[in-house]
């Protein structure tokens, strides 16, 4: 398994997540220190991102969208506010409109990054994901998923119907 | 019935204090009343009745009658909400690393030779 640690914060909503790769820090780091590299990454196969700005400097911009098979599209953006090759990127974002600026009616979230080398050729990235509220991580989990944002947006009342139903 | 706030942003603002989380976590058995929480903290009456009245508007919490008491009672909805959200994103990050990781695979032994920092926009 490459996903060595999972710890979710009920309160706080906030997800960190632990992997360890057979690979060492520069290759980790260019995940995310290249745009190429990192849209391979970020959306899924149905769902596939394309960088349009990646500035990974401190007060840098990085610009992005997701197209789906239908051809729409969803716009993100991340403020960089701090960079320390190799080892660490803290960004702070959310939904972007069509033109690349900040949608700011939507919440803003928060992403750091720490890359570590464990042993010879072997490392240890954590994402920790920060989110203001639940509308926040809603927003942010439809982007990347096949139903698009539509179904996202009714999943809350869904659970909640759910839970309903469960007492 | 009315079972969360449609906004969610007071409810995490009202967990975002150590005593309320606590007053929370307490409630979740909904045994004591607010002057029986109250007891477990190092400061006033008032200033517990002030900490319950933020979770109670934020919808986390519910004051109920149990026969001639009220005892303070969680909501575990609203808490149910944000497990089931924070599942979903650790979905979606495994899925991400399971990319990285044959991303990783496809280019090993290979030698990055470019250096991508330099590539301007």
């Amino acid at each position: 398994m490459t996903v060595t640690a999972v710890l979710k914060d009920l309160q706080r909503l906030t997800l960190t997540i632990e992997a360890e790769f057979d690979a060492p820090v520069e290759r980790i780091w260019q995940l995310w220190a290249d745009p190429r590299k990192l849209e391979r990454w970020w959306g899924p196969p149905t769902y596939p991102a394309t960088f349009t700005k990646h500035d990974l400097a401190p007060g840098g911009r990085i610009e992005y969208h997701m197209t789906g098979r239908a051809g729409d599209q969803a716009h993100g953006y991340w403020d960089v506010l701090e960079v320390e090759p190799p080892r660490r990127i803290v960004l702070r974002g959310g939904i972007a409109n069509a033109d690349g600026t900040p949608n700011t009616d939507t919440p803003i979230s928060t992403i750091r990054v720490g890359i570590e080398e464990v042993a010879q050729g072997r490392t240890r990235m954590s994402i920790e994901n920060v989110f203001p509220s639940t509308e926040a991580m809603e927003q942010v989990l439809a982007m990347g998923t096949e139903e698009g944002q539509s179904q996202a947006v009714s999943q809350i009342d869904a659970i909640l119907a759910e839970e309903t139903i469960q007492r | 019935m009315q079972i969360a706030p449609p906004d969610f942003d007071p409810l995490f603002a009202a967990l975002a204090d150590h005593t309320r989380r606590d007053i929370v976590r307490r409630a979740i058995s909904a045994e004591e009343g607010v002057l029986e929480l109250a007891s477990h903290y190092p400061m006033s009456f008032a200033a517990v009745q002030k900490h319950v009245a933020v979770l109670e508007r934020a919808g986390l919490i519910t004051k109920q009658r149990m026969g001639r008491r009220k005892v303070v009672r969680t909501n575990l909805e609203a808490l149910l909400v944000a497990r089931r959200l924070l599942d979903q994103y650790e979905e979606l990050w495994r899925a991400r690393i399971d990319r990285m990781n044959e991303l990783i695979a496809e280019t090993a032994g290979a030698i990055d030779t470019v250096d991508t920092k330099e590539s301007k926009e």
